[in-house]
């Protein structure tokens, strides 16, 4: 935990302030900063960010890829980060996502940093935020957040953006899985990736005929990174986009959650509590009433 | 410990990269992989923005005596100093006293085990702690040779 004592709020002013005439130097310790639990130094909340998430092997990393390119190509910057879980046996992480990213790293324009959600209580959470403030604050015009749509936290990661993709493969029915686990509800576009692959027209229709019972749906796009195809649509439908009160809620909800269990977490009598349920001395209703008194 | 693991150069093979990457999360290590063909100047940006503790270059060409003072000088040039910075890949003994000038820290050949590069990496973290020099822009020296 390097810098936890030593940087005191004055620090991270200072840094930013660097990072803000950009000093990508100041940036990639400030975000180093903030996810070893510092306080930001800023508390607007205002940052916009995008999610892109979807089953593993679909292209997500790929697609980004391409979607720096256009942005680039249009002049915009971008700034990336792409989420892995941790081991939570050796507490390790391997981040691959940015050998996806090929042109990422000769741009100014492009800022990639990659995450591990560590297992320490609400970590990446908490720190997403003040991250996302901090880019944005910085001056970085696209904000994405990457992550693997396969478990409930990293659900909970992609719910701090506020516009969600939701990316998937032909001829995979993982969509199934995305939408068991609720994350479809959240998505805001869904984009089928490999559309150079036979089958991604079905998966396509058969995706946008389950959505139709619902009234309002993501439209749902084809894509390939491969051949760069669809990729400049996907921008443009980007730009279209507004958030849906629906979905606003489902995320805020989401967002609630998320800061309800990191409170559980870190709560003192947490370690307590399970011992005492452990030897039968109380409840799980009486245990969730004790940790919402301390 | 952040780690970018980087292949400078246009090998074509990155299967020793991928085993020590897996080997280095395995020892509790945050590990960025880059891929294939990286420029000096895109791994030193990577390891910038990924604000890494190491790297990791692993090279196979028969390039290693450009491409790893390349690599090196323009960590210093950026201010990136404390960043250690091993290899491994095929480097003829006659060529590694150079590299060890540089300040690379360790050089890993072939029949290494993953478990000696983690011992490395705990001596490393004991020296930073002792504030002893381990990283590119620090005095050389001291060099891994167990």
């Amino acid at each position: 935990m390097k810098n936890q004592v030593g940087i005191g709020m004055s620090e991270a002013d200072l840094l930013l302030a660097e990072a803000r005439r950009g000093n990508r130097r100041s940036l990639a310790k400030l975000l180093t900063y903030l996810e070893e639990g510092g306080a930001s130094p800023l508390d607007n909340n205002t940052g916009k960010s995008l999610g892109i998430t979807g089953p593993p092997g679909v292209g997500k990393s790929s697609l980004i890829g391409k979607l720096i390119d256009e942005w680039i190509s249009r002049g915009e910057s971008v700034a990336v980060l792409a989420v892995d879980p941790s081991s939570p046996l050796s507490g390790g992480a391997l981040l691959g996502d940015r050998m996806r990213m090929v042109n990422a790293d000769s741009s100014e324009l492009v800022f990639v940093r990659s995450l591990a959600t560590r297992n320490h209580p609400g970590g990446l959470m908490n720190c997403l935020t003040p991250m996302i403030d901090v880019l944005s604050e910085c001056g970085w015009d696209n904000i994405v957040i990457e992550t693997v749509g396969a478990g409930q936290s990293e659900i909970r990661v992609v719910a701090f953006a506020d516009v969600i993709i939701l990316v998937d493969g032909p001829d995979r029915g993982d969509i199934i899985q995305a939408e068991k686990s609720g994350i479809i509800e959240m998505a805001d576009l869904i984009v089928i990736n490999k559309s150079d692959l036979k089958n991604s027209q079905n998966a396509a229709d058969s995706i946008r005929s389950a959505l139709s019972l619902n009234n309002e749906h993501p439209n749902v796009l084809l894509a390939s990174a491969h051949k760069g195809d669809g990729i400049s649509e996907i921008i443009d439908e980007l730009d279209l986009l507004k958030s849906s009160p629906n979905r606003n809620r489902m995320r805020i909800r989401e967002r609630l959650i998320s800061a309800w269990d990191s409170v559980l977490l870190s709560s003192n009598s947490l370690e307590e509590v399970i011992s005492d349920i452990e030897v039968g001395k109380i409840s799980l209703s009486q245990a969730v009433e004790m940790i919402r008194k301390s | 410990m952040r780690i970018v693991v980087a292949k400078p150069g246009l090998d074509g093979h990155d299967r020793g990269a991928k085993v020590i990457a897996r080997a280095l999360r395995d020892g509790g290590n945050e590990v960025i992989y880059t891929g294939l063909r990286r420029t000096p100047e895109e791994i030193v940006r990577i390891v910038n923005d990924e604000d890494a503790d190491a790297l990791g270059l692993s090279t196979l060409s028969g390039a290693h005596d450009v491409l790893i003072p390349r690599v090196s000088a323009i960590l210093r040039q950026e201010g990136l100093n404390h960043v250690v910075v091993f290899a491994g890949g095929i480097i003829p003994p006659d060529d590694r006293e150079a590299l060890y000038d540089e300040g690379i820290r360790a050089i890993f050949g072939p029949g290494s085990t993953t478990i000696e590069i983690l011992n490395f990496l705990e001596v490393v973290g004991d020296r930073k702690k002792e504030n002893k020099p381990v990283g590119i822009g620090e005095k050389s020296g001291w060099y891994w040779n167990e």
